[in-house]
């Protein structure tokens, strides 16, 4: 089973690469309100500056400079989708699980919401509420966690279900134990596999869409960086300066690239079943 | 048979009042004054209570909600703010381009995919499975609004083979149907190498291949036309994110479809237009959702017992 999903094979000392990677971003995104940044820097005789000596990966449309605003925009799109991840992914365990342990009309009622969600395709209905709520970092995050959850909600429902059964639990209610304990002590720790490979390509899905969202200028607002808006930016400037679409463009793929080579080898090594 | 029909009809119907629903609390329950947002707020209260009374928001909400079903019932789709003509009728001209483009990306994605997936199913393990896999990772990786601009500036700017945006021949359909369908092809390809290795490991294989018949024909005359429902179920649902992919897509090449007219429509916060279209997409793809769902059940036999 396990070989299964593990299509992708690398050399031993590649391995560990991807997670050097993440936490090279991580460290980024978490230093960067003290590093020497200026991503608002303007520079007007170096307007649209291709890379070299005097700023490393070139400056923009209005001369700023290329390297701190894609640093900034890391921190940005590390906030958002670990934000998001864990907001939804709490509201999902909890409706799947309450449904799941609940059972009867409530489980049902539950069903048919995570339905109707997941009925919106895609990005679709984040973009129509971020649109609605109005751009901002916590709008986004509101919206991207409002279409999120619906997916931890049927996993762990789906995981519940089959776990609910089991001896262990039927032996802690028999003792008296109480739902909310059973479900967060006896069920969910046998739950958390795949929620945690769902979690972590859920990174990668919200890195995606932040910067989906930003680059439809719905998401975060100029002046600040992030890495969609900066593709949004410098789309205009295509032949002259392709770097300043090049480089943003290059992060979120390297950055999604990783934390999906990671999930994936994190279902091979916990033995996950593929979900969908 | 019937009762199933029946059964999944109704929990389809359930799912569309529910879609309804959603979208009109978007426009309810979201924090501030829909009125005070299009008008700005220097607007004139008497001009306020116009609009609010126009667009019958002073009626208690469960009014409003009833009224919006009725009107929903009869395909009126109320009138756009920005130019004030039926929003059905702004929705049927940009549905044609959006048709065409998730069709061609469709079509581009099952060509690419399908034998991608098999061959690598097929020879799993080996440099094919490797490479193909490979590929679709870099694939997934890659957003679509990042591939758009980077085959503009090469097929567009560079080689000047194709028109930068717009919708002016068949040529204008190449850049976006490829940045839609590659993105597409990659998730695909490892949902259809996985439906053919689940496959692989029934007993019905083990049988064939025990009989004595070419692995040739166990792939392709047993394992494929098993695995042919649930690839079916995966198209269904990567429609999805076909769909919600195909409004960025569109706003990158400027393609007047459905996808472009929403992100136009919550620019200039014209609500009516950013509902409907909400409305249009959700609702095709729990149509197109439904209809392979009652297919499954119509071509595997093993369905039918178990209702």
């Amino acid at each position: 089973m396990s070989d299964q999903h593990s299509g992708v094979q690398v050399g031993r000392w590649a391995r560990g690469l991807p997670a050097a990677f993440l936490v090279g971003w991580a460290l980024l995104a978490l230093a960067a309100p003290w590093l020497p940044l200026t991503p608002d820097a303007v520079d007007l005789p170096g307007i649209l500056a291709s890379p070299g000596p005097g700023s490393l990966l070139g400056n923009d449309d209005l001369g700023r400079p290329i390297l701190d605003r894609l640093l900034v925009g890391a921190r940005i799109a590390f906030v958002v989708s670990f934000g998001v991840v864990a907001l939804s992914a709490t509201i999902g365990v909890l409706v799947g699980g309450i449904g799941a342990f609940a059972g009867g009309w409530v489980d049902l009622l539950l069903v048919r919401l995570i339905d109707v969600f997941l009925a919106f395709p895609g990005i679709l209905l984040a973009i129509a509420l971020a649109g609605i709520l109005g751009p901002g970092i916590d709008n986004l995050i509101l919206a991207l966690s409002a279409t999120g959850w619906v997916g931890y909600a049927r996993l762990t429902r789906a995981q519940i279900l089959t776990l609910k059964e089991r001896d262990h639990v039927l032996a802690a209610r028999a003792l008296g134990v109480g739902p909310g304990r059973i479900l967060l002590r006896h069920l969910l720790p046998l739950a958390l596999a795949p929620l945690i490979v769902e979690a972590t390509f859920g990174i990668a899905g919200v890195v995606v869409a932040e910067a989906g969202l930003s680059f439809l200028g719905l998401g975060v607002q100029p002046p600040q960086a992030s890495w969609g808006s900066m593709i949004r930016e410098g789309v205009g400037y295509m032949l002259v300066a392709p770097h300043l679409v090049l480089a943003p463009g290059i992060a979120i793929a390297l950055v999604v690239f990783a934390v999906n080579l990671l999930g994936d080898r994190l279902r091979d090594w916990l033995d996950v079943r593929q979900s969908e | 048979m019937f009762s199933l029909l029946l059964t999944r009809l109704v929990s389809a119907l359930v799912v569309v009042l529910g879609v309804c629903t959603l979208v009109f609390l978007l426009i309810h329950l979201v924090p501030g004054d829909p009125v005070e947002a299009m008008l700005g707020e220097n607007a004139q209260l008497a001009d306020r209570e116009a609009l609010r009374q126009a667009l019958g928001l002073d009626r208690p909400l469960g009014q409003q909600y009833l009224e919006y079903l009725q009107r929903l019932a009869r395909l009126d789709l109320g009138l756009s703010f920005q130019d004030r003509r039926p929003v059905a009728a702004i929705l049927g001209e940009r549905l044609p381009a959006t048709l065409e483009l998730t069709l061609a990306a469709l079509a581009l994605a099952l060509t690419l995919a399908l034998p991608l997936g098999v061959l690598a199913a097929r020879h799993r393990g080996s440099p094919l499975d490797t490479g193909a896999m490979s590929l679709s990772l870099v694939g997934i990786s890659i957003p679509n609004f990042w591939l758009g601009p980077l085959l503009i500036l090469v097929f567009s700017l560079w080689l000047g083979w194709t028109p930068v945006s717009g919708r002016e021949g068949p040529a204008s359909l190449i850049l976006p149907a490829l940045t839609l369908g590659t993105g597409m092809a990659a998730i695909l390809a490892r949902m259809v190498r996985g439906s053919i290795l689940e496959v692989l490991g029934e007993d019905y294989v083990r049988t064939a291949r025990a009989k004595g018949l070419s692995e040739r024909r166990v792939l392709w005359g047993h394992a494929l036309r098993n695995a042919w429902l649930p690839i079916l179920t995966l198209i269904g649902l990567q429609l999805g994110g076909l769909l919600g992919g195909a409004v960025i897509t569109e706003t990158v090449f400027a393609w007047p479809g459905v996808g472009s007219l929403l992100v136009e429509a919550i620019q200039s916060r014209d609500y009516p237009v950013v509902q409907a279209c909400v409305l249009l997409v959700s609702l095709s793809y729990v149509l197109v959702n439904t209809l392979t769902d009652l297919v499954y059940s119509w071509v595997d036999p093993r369905i039918h017992w178990r209702s």
